[in-house]
């Protein structure tokens, strides 16, 4: 165990402040201080990215640290650490924090200590599911950051959000019990009684799993995590939930909270349970190309309401990530994992300048926009690299992310591949046209009397840094995409091979 | 018992085992002696007597906790000091501290005599106490009487509102069917087993070693099996469990709210320790007791939170949410009689179940006003804009309640299902998942009635103005209470250190 463990003061440094607020710290101080607690962990993402190359490595896991809070003898330590997949999203997680952060600092939301005070746990919860090794914490840590949306969305939603709130928690409620099933079922089948990742792989590969117990633990988790990640059909709280929830929660939740299904279904189904994702790839596959991607694609290009558009084009864009997580290969988890990063910068991204183009016009609708270019040039500026990053222009990171994705699904479904690109084209559509009719185009009249009573201005700074925080990103890693591949790859390769390798448990009885 | 024996007895000074009872006893009767000889003026000091005495008690118990008697069975056969019944012991001395605080909080607004409360719940507590350490049929019986009576008193104890009085009478029927099922099944066991023709029987089948004997001889022994059931039934009235739930919902409107918190908490915890007991003592027919557990279990999470959902009074609603609960416990013990982890388990869950219930309950005294029974949904309208402090607090207590984490309510649950996953119990786990995301939806309504902005109808002029939602201030004891309530519960999800190592979970 190292003396200072950075992992865990990413993780409590936003908790620790949120504690304090609790009890009772003064305002002024709180606000200040909360600018520390949001870069805290940014910066140590940043750190450990930087030294992650030559960390000494305990089962492909780098910076790893336990702590025993009471339940060793159940195998439960809370152990903190990282590997080449946990690692960018676990950077991630760090600047769209405090992307959000800064965003919530500079709004004029009601009651701004109890707003900052959640925020700050939902960050802690963030920085924690992708620093843990524990799989139990994993999901803590992720229900900790989870809690506090149902609450902000509620408090501080826009319109709808009493029933937004309510099937959010509902539906999340389900997806989270059907996966913690799941993540038992593992815990006791695997023989391993320990929710430790490294432990739990050794035991897997040590005994295997049989058929049977992998369908149906791949299916608890694939419809866990699906809930979670709004794999169609069961994908109607997020538009809803995204369109009432104010933007920093929007932000953290469908920018890098969601990805926490993904990573599950990454980290731990395909590699330990390699027959039950076989046996479920063709639905999954079906159901996120024809589902997500085609179905959501088309009800994405029908609507009329900014948010609820970013929304819906988050929930496309999760079907090409379920898509590669169905190729069962190397390269497909690569692509989702480096697909998982772009969409959490970018749709954050596009939430905090749909928020800003909301403070300019009053409203979402597009329908009552339009000219906005001649009055916030450097804010039409943002949202159109926004866009184009999320349709996957080159140049950005998603750009790397849907092709390897693609590339990877050609050799298992041809056919899903097809039409999925044709997907992109979908996005080209609604995308620009969404932008084009906010920022180009003639002013509508119901512009012209928001203008008249409040002038709109451009990005201001605070809105800015923000924005441009993300937007570099992107384009560093759509220009240098080697920044996080090597160490993907790296750990993918390690995990994967092994796992495949082994047939399960009972296939030559079932071969006979 | 002949001169002998209790000379024996006596000798013996086994008094010292059961110091804590004797203690909570001598103090209810101090608090009697103290209304006497106190002066009018002076009352008011009595109940904190009560409290600091109960505290006293407590701080000597885990003090003492590996007690001397710890395996042993003292009072010829009539206890039996076990890891459990020391756990349990302090949880009813917690459960009574709480709820006397409440007490103090409640019964300020009530024209009713205030000392007695305190010295009944003391009574209560320490039989209760006394029922989880039972080892014989006696013991056990006069224990329960010895709760039950007291509830009598207590639940009718507000007794110009009718509804208390109506609850009072509920109660007294549905206990006197009750304690009648559970005799009956006891004499049908007693008899039996007291059979010279059968192998094993003994005239002391009263106590439990020799019953569980007797069991293991006759293992298909019909009036045995029918004794079982009737003693099971008994005591799934304690525990609230289908089909004896009937009661709930009226009885815990009518009470007064420290009175339903003592019943939700304290009565439904002195439940789950004898069926704990009960099931090792019926190991010989285990597939039995399983069988009605399970169906037991099934109907009672489905019905408690079914029910649950339509409700607007919030005692009606935690009443039959409390239902529920029960239902999840009674899972750990059917999983019991496999992995032996499951009893810390449900002591686990019984203990964030306490704290989650006093912090519910704390808060539900100070949003209330002269008539206790009516307590709706809509009182607790922008009690978090209003009082953030009680807000906070039922935040916490409702998410733990309800199993969310990080919360103590969270593990408890966990617990449980690790235990019932173990055993192997996969219909119930599928069920209690059903149940679990039921309740979301009417403990968040309650969250949701607090915290989020809510649409009100505008008052024109000339209206009766909307009457504004009942609010106490919060006394500093209160405060206490609720903090450390809200506090342990997030804590114990963080962290569960000695608990967990004391229940055998670490």
């Amino acid at each position: 165990m190292q003396n200072f463990d950075i992992l865990l003061l990413a993780i409590l440094s936003p908790l620790a402040l949120a504690l304090a607020m609790a009890l009772g710290l003064p305002s002024g101080l709180a606000k200040k201080l909360a600018y520390v607690a949001f870069a805290l962990p940014a910066l140590a993402g940043i750190c450990v990215w930087y030294r992650f190359g030559d960390a000494v490595t305990v089962g492909s896991y780098a910076f790893l640290t336990s702590y025993d809070t009471g339940l060793s003898g159940l195998g439960i330590t809370l152990k903190l650490g990282l590997n080449g997949i946990s690692l960018p999203l676990f950077v991630m997680a760090g600047v769209v924090g405090l992307a959000a952060g800064l965003y919530a600092l500079q709004s004029a939301a009601e009651r701004m200590n109890t707003y900052i005070m959640l925020l700050l746990i939902m960050q802690g919860g963030l920085m924690g599911v992708f620093a843990s090794v524990d799989v139990f914490f994993f999901y803590f840590f992720h229900e900790l950051a989870l809690i506090p949306t149902f609450i902000m969305v509620g408090i501080w939603g826009g319109r709808d959000r009493n029933y937004a709130a309510m099937k959010m928690t509902i539906y999340l409620t389900v997806g989270a019990m059907l996966s913690l099933i799941g993540l038992i079922a593992l815990y006791y089948k695997s023989g391993a009684e320990s929710f430790d990742l490294i432990t739990l792989r050794q035991a897997v590969l040590d005994q295997g799993l049989t058929a049977v117990a992998q369908n149906n633990i791949f299916a608890l988790l694939m419809f866990g995590f699906g809930i979670l990640v709004s794999l169609w059909p069961l994908h109607t709280w997020a538009p809803l939930g995204y369109g009432a929830a104010p933007s920093s929660v929007a932000m953290l939740h469908a920018g890098v909270l969601k990805k926490f299904g993904l990573y599950g279904l990454i980290q731990i189904a395909l590699p330990m349970l390699p027959a039950g994702a076989a046996h479920w790839a063709v639905i999954l596959a079906t159901l996120a190309v024809v589902g997500n991607v085609l179905v959501i694609g088309f009800v994405t290009m029908a609507q009329r309401d900014l948010k609820q558009l970013v929304g819906y084009s988050s929930v496309m864009h999760m079907g090409y990530a379920f898509l590669g997580v169905a190729c069962l290969s190397i390269v497909g988890a690569g692509g989702v994992v480096f697909m998982m990063v772009a969409h959490g910068l970018s749709v954050a991204l596009l939430f905090l300048l749909s928020t800003s183009i909301y403070h300019r016009t009053q409203t979402f609708d597009l329908d009552e926009m339009g000219g906005l270019v001649k009055h916030a040039p450097v804010l039409s500026a943002f949202f159109v690299a926004g866009t184009l990053a999320s349709i996957g222009l080159p140049g950005f990171a998603n750009f790397w992310g849907e092709l390897t994705i693609f590339v990877a699904a050609w050799q298992v479904f041809p056919t899903l591949t097809v039409i999925s690109i044709a997907g992109v084209v979908i996005s080209a559509i609604y995308g620009l046209r969404a932008a084009a009719k906010v920022f180009f185009g003639p002013q509508t009249e119901a512009f012209d009397k928001v203008l008249a009573e409040k002038p709109a201005v451009d990005l201001t700074w605070a809105e800015k840094l923000p924005a441009l925080l993300l937007l570099a990103a992107l384009l560093g890693l759509g220009f240098w995409p080697k920044a996080i591949t090597t160490s993907i790859d790296a750990s993918l390769s390690e995990i994967y091979p092994m796992a495949m390798s082994i047939p399960p448990t009972d296939a030559e009885m079932a071969s006979k | 018992m002949t001169t002998e024996l209790l000379q024996q007895a006596a000798a013996a000074n086994q008094w010292t085992a059961i110091f804590p009872e004797l203690m909570v006893g001598c103090l209810a009767l101090l608090l009697l002696i103290l209304e006497i000889g106190l002066p009018k003026k002076s009352h008011d000091i009595i109940p904190n007597i009560a409290i600091v005495g109960l505290l006293g008690i407590i701080g000597a118990h885990v003090f003492h906790y590996q007690s001397a008697f710890l395996g042993q069975e003292t009072f010829n056969g009539l206890l039996k000091h076990t890891g459990t019944g020391q756990f349990m012991r302090l949880f009813f001395l917690l459960a009574a501290t709480g709820v006397s605080v409440l007490g103090t909080v409640a019964l300020k607004r009530q024209a009713m005599p205030k000392i007695e409360f305190f010295a009944i719940t003391l009574v209560v507590a320490g039989a209760m106490m006394l029922l989880s350490q039972s080892n014989h049929f006696v013991m056990l019986f006069v224990a329960l009487e010895t709760i039950t009576v007291g509830f009598y008193v207590l639940v009718s104890y507000t007794r110009t509102n009718p509804l208390s009085l109506e609850a009072g009478l509920k109660y007294l029927i549905m206990g006197a069917l009750s304690s009648g099922i559970l005799l009956f099944g006891i004499v049908l066991l007693y008899g039996v087993a007291g059979n010279p023709h059968l192998p094993a029987s003994s005239a002391g089948s009263m106590g439990f070693e020799a019953l569980r004997a007797f069991l293991y001889a006759n293992p298909d022994n019909l009036i045995a099996a029918i004794g079982i059931v009737l003693v099971l039934s008994g005591v799934a009235f304690k525990i609230g469990a289908v089909p004896f739930q009937i009661w709930i919902p009226d009885v815990y409107q009518g009470a007064p709210t420290p009175v339903t918190a003592f019943l939700a908490i304290a009565s439904k915890a002195a439940g789950f320790a004898i069926l704990l007991i009960l099931v090792s003592v019926f190991d010989g027919y285990q597939t039995l007791v399983v069988h009605v557990l399970t169906v037991m279990a099934i109907a009672t999470i489905i019905f408690g939170n079914v029910a649950a959902l339509t409700q607007h009074n919030v005692k009606r609603l935690i009443g039959l949410s409390g239902v529920s609960h029960a239902g999840y416990l009674m899972i750990g013990v059917i999983a019991a009689v496999q992995v032996p982890f499951a009893v810390g388990a449900i002591c686990f869950y019984l203990f964030a179940y306490m704290l989650g219930s006093l912090a519910v309950f704390g808060v539900m005294t100070h949003v209330s006003g002269s008539d206790d029974a009516d307590q709706d949904l809509d009182h607790y309208i922008d009690l978090a804009k209003t009082h953030p402090f009680l807000g906070a607090v039922l935040a916490v207590g409702l998410g733990s309640l309800a199993g969310i984490p990080p919360l103590a309510g969270f593990m408890g649950k966990l617990f449980v299902f690790l235990a019932a996953f173990q055993a192997g119990l996969y219909l119930l786990l599928g069920v209690a998942i059903v149940g679990v995301i039921i309740s979301i939806y009417y403990y968040f309504g309650w969250i949701k009635a607090a915290f989020f902005p809510q649409w009100r109808p505008p008052v024109f002029e000339g209206d009766d103005p909307i009457p504004e939602p009942p609010r106490q201030p919060v006394g500093t004891s209160a405060r206490i209470l609720l903090t450390v309530a809200a506090l342990a519960s997030v804590l114990l999800g963080f962290y569960q250190g000695p608990l967990g190592q004391w229940l055998g979970l670490g």
